[in-house]
């Protein structure tokens, strides 16, 4: 029984929109070129003497170690706690330091506030910052302030500069032209305008915006803690996995940002649900 | 002396026919003026350069005796506080509450950092409160303005512009969005206005019965240049449909 | 007629001062916290830049590095590539279970989430430090550490898309009495085909820089090379690298944006 025919047929009678064939057609060679890539890359992947069955097997086991059998050993519970809310307070820092470099160059990089010559330049500055991998950021900035907690919040601003900025941007250029137009006729300077007409507009999405890039830094902080030195739980992560080798205790460390980060997840999804009420 | 003069105001966009061209005609202080056309026929071009919100390409434009073309920016915002706009969509801040919105019409009197943070005279907030009153909104004064009907929003843009206590107000197709009745009840407080304050209105509209029922004057346009400039009584039907092209049932209602 | 609860002045000034001084609060209670030396870092901040213009651009003998830069960077990439592709599958498998448009049961969409959740907020570092144990400083430690960080965002991503699109296609064809394997395969699937690879070029680019920091701490890749520059002092070196690297992420994303245009 030939169920295809009908099928498409159906499909179309019912105006389900088909896909264009360039469209199609492209999408299929990148999914080809991608594969093949992939195929190769596996194929030509150094294994630098790895045995992977057994290593694979060992992996397995020491996930076992890692989520089912976590102890505190050099810390306690308490100190895991103090940990958290370190690293919580170096992703508080960079936030806001990001948040409020990112006000001022998302005004300039918005094309209904700013001249597209400004906007270009904004956004051309944004890509780079986004290009260049925040550990590097970190490690370059390290050289000036020493490996440790400056640097990171430091290197971590850039690309919380960077996101927020394009973020913010965007949720300016939301407002309609015409709000502007009407302040800029009543005589209200450029300033005036961004106070009392652009940011009470976008005053929710800024804050959704700016909470998920709190979540993404504290998942960055943990990650410059095991990387660069700055304190936090990240810090003892990689202590307890690359210097004690007690698998053990990662699997509590694990638990702990694994813990928190699903809360700040959670409280996300709250903020934004609550922000879009109002 | 004229309040408002217009001479020779040219708008050409690149490439395309020019918006406006070679128009000239000025308005006295007190007169309640409809502009008409159809859409397309440089009605909205023309509000626009008069504040300057759209820069001319040619031609002078002067108000209250000074010229509004050549003027430096802080000049210009004074300008523009004496002239007060109302857009077909509003154009509010729909977050914020009324009263809000109406004192951003103070905004060009203000400081930047007052008026950035929003701080207001009791003498401002109170001019508000009894414009508020007389349009009718005073029990609606802190609801959010999303909370409001078209007719209702119009009311909150015409008092912004009132707030500045405007020699002249241009409004932009204020009643295209609204529904007959409505727009009934927008164009009497229009009139009123211009009545009692004393100030001037420029109006843009395409509902032609409207303009012949309210104006002193009627302008006419069509692709760029003025048609007909004169008293409603003078428009006859012949002139109207000339204006309009094929538009029968307009120049019916007008007839 | 202005009473003082309604008026909306001092309501709006009320908030503002509330909003800011807890900022301000949990702000400054960080610094503490942290031993953040605000000091130091504007200090720091300013000495980087004068550092940057003096050491970190490249010189006549860095570029003799250039070979090995570009073959770990050439590593680091298809390590992405291969990652992300490798990581889509069982991600489609599971937003496919989980999508209200074609999944078989409700449970499997608290499965799903949960899963997609689970990997989502797992730390990066942590996979690869517990991988790099038996796996040791290999391509391969890379390779699995983006492979299982990758699976928590395409799970979601996908799923999102498949709901989505997922709707009106499945409604269609329900209508027709089609069985849901064809349903899913034939409309579903195709319909968001588009949007998966979009999502797929994403987790690329994301995964490239991701891959810098993963090859840092297991030795593989374009980040362990900026180590090793970085930890010899060798900086005219190591700036090269972050030369190399940017003009790879940003050609990645013209590349990306370029197939973004014609697929959607």
């Amino acid at each position: 029984m030939d169920f295809e025919g009908p099928l498409v047929a159906g499909l179309q009678r019912r105006g389900a929109s088909r896909p264009d064939n360039r469209a199609r057609r492209a999408t299929g060679i990148t999914i080809a070129v991608l594969a093949g890539v992939t195929i190769y890359a596996l194929a030509t992947m150094d294994l630098a003497g790895v045995n992977v069955p057994r290593a694979v097997s060992d992996t397995l086991r020491n996930f076992g170690t890692v989520f089912f059998q976590p102890h505190t050993h050099r810390l306690s519970v308490a100190d895991a706690f103090v940990e958290i809310v370190m690293t919580l307070g170096l992703a508080v820092l960079t936030t806001v330091f990001g948040a409020v470099v990112a006000l001022f160059l998302g005004l300039l990089g918005a094309q209904n506030l700013a001249p597209k010559a400004v906007t270009n330049v904004v956004k051309g500055l944004v890509a780079l910052i986004r290009a260049i991998p925040t550990i590097l950021w970190v490690l370059i900035f390290a050289v000036a302030a020493g490996l440790g907690s400056t640097a990171a919040v430091i290197g971590l601003s850039f690309h919380s500069v960077a996101y927020l900025t394009k973020a913010y941007a965007e949720s300016f250029e939301d407002l309609d032209r015409g709000v502007i137009d009407a302040l800029r006729a009543t005589g209200a300077t450029w300033w005036q305008i961004v106070f009392q007409a652009v940011l009470p507009s976008s005053a929710t999405y800024l804050l959704s915006w700016t909470f998920l890039r709190f979540e993404m830094n504290f998942a960055n902080a943990v990650a410059m803690g095991a990387a660069a030195g700055a304190a936090g739980i990240g810090f003892d992560l990689f202590m307890a996995s690359g210097f004690y080798f007690d698998l053990r205790e990662v699997g509590l460390v694990t638990y702990f940002i694994l813990a928190t980060a699903i809360l700040l997840e959670v409280a996300a999804t709250r903020l934004k649900a609550k922000l879009k009420e109002k | 002396m004229a309040l408002l003069e217009l001479k020779n105001v040219t708008k050409c966009y690149h490439g395309a026919a020019r918006a406006l061209d070679d128009v000239s005609f000025s308005v006295d202080e007190g007169e309640f003026v409809s502009i008409i056309g159809s859409s397309g026929s440089g009605k909205t071009t023309l509000l626009r350069c008069i504040n300057r919100m759209i820069e001319p390409s040619d031609g002078q434009i002067s108000f209250a005796g000074l010229s509004v073309s050549g003027l430096r920016k802080r000049d210009l915002r004074r300008v523009r506080t004496k002239i007060g706009m109302i857009f077909q969509h509003h154009n509010l801040v729909e977050r914020l509450s009324v009263i809000e919105n109406v004192l951003h019409g103070r905004l060009g009197y203000k400081s930047t950092l007052a008026g950035m943070l929003g701080v207001y005279t009791r003498e401002e907030k109170r001019k508000a409160f009894e414009i508020l009153e007389i349009l009718g909104l005073d029990e609606h004064m802190y609801k959010r303005c999303d909370q409001l009907s078209g007719g209702q929003k119009q009311r909150v843009g015409i008092a912004r512009a009132l707030v500045q206590n405007p020699r002249m107000i241009l409004c932009d197709e204020p009643i295209a969005s609204l529904d007959p009745g409505t727009s009934k009840v927008i164009m009497d407080y229009l009139s009123d206005i211009c009545r009692d304050w004393g100030i001037t209105l420029v109006i843009s509209l395409h509902q032609v019965e409207l303009a012949l029922r309210y104006s002193h004057r009627i302008i006419a346009f069509s692709k760029g240049s003025i048609q007909y400039d004169g008293t409603p009584a003078g428009l006859t039907r012949e002139r109207i449909s000339s204006i309009y092209g094929a538009e029968p049932m307009l120049a019916r209602q007008a007839g | 007629m202005f009473s003082a609860q309604a008026d909306v002045f001092v309501r709006r000034r009320n908030n503002s001062v509330f909003f800011f001084g807890l900022l301000g609060a949990v702000t400054i209670g960080s610094i503490v916290l942290t031993q953040y030396d605000v000091a130091k870092g504007l200090i720091s901040f300013a000495k980087a830049f004068f550092w940057g213009a003096s050491n970190f651009y490249p010189v006549g003998t860095s570029f003799r590095r250039l070979p090995d830069i570009l073959v770990k960077l050439l590593e680091t990439v298809l390590m992405s590539i291969s990652a992300t592709v490798v990581a889509a599958v069982p991600s489609l498998f599971l937003a496919l279970s989980g999508s209200r448009s074609t999944r078989i049961h409700p449970f499997f969409t608290v499965c799903a989430r949960g899963i997609g959740s689970f990997f989502r907020n797992m730390p990066l570092v942590a996979w690869a430090m517990i991988l790099m144990l038996a796996f040791s400083q290999s391509p391969l430690t890379g390779f699995l550490a983006l492979f299982l960080g990758s699976l928590g965002f395409l799970t979601r991503a996908f799923m999102e898309t498949i709901d989505e699109v997922g709707e009106e296609a499945v409604e269609a064809l329900k209508a027709t009495g089609a069985a849901r394997p064809h349903i899913t395969f034939q409309a579903v699937l195709p319909s968001s085909m588009p949007q998966v690879v979009s999502w797929l070029l994403f987790m690329i680019e994301t995964n490239i820089r991701d891959a810098t920091l993963v090859g840092f701490l297991t030795g593989t890749g374009i980040g362990f090379l900026f180590d090793v520059y970085y930890k010899s002092f060798n900086y005219h070196a190591a700036s090269l690298v972050v030369i190399v690297t940017v003009i790879a992420v940003i050609g990645l994303e013209t590349i990306s944006n370029g197939v973004r245009r014609v697929i959607l």
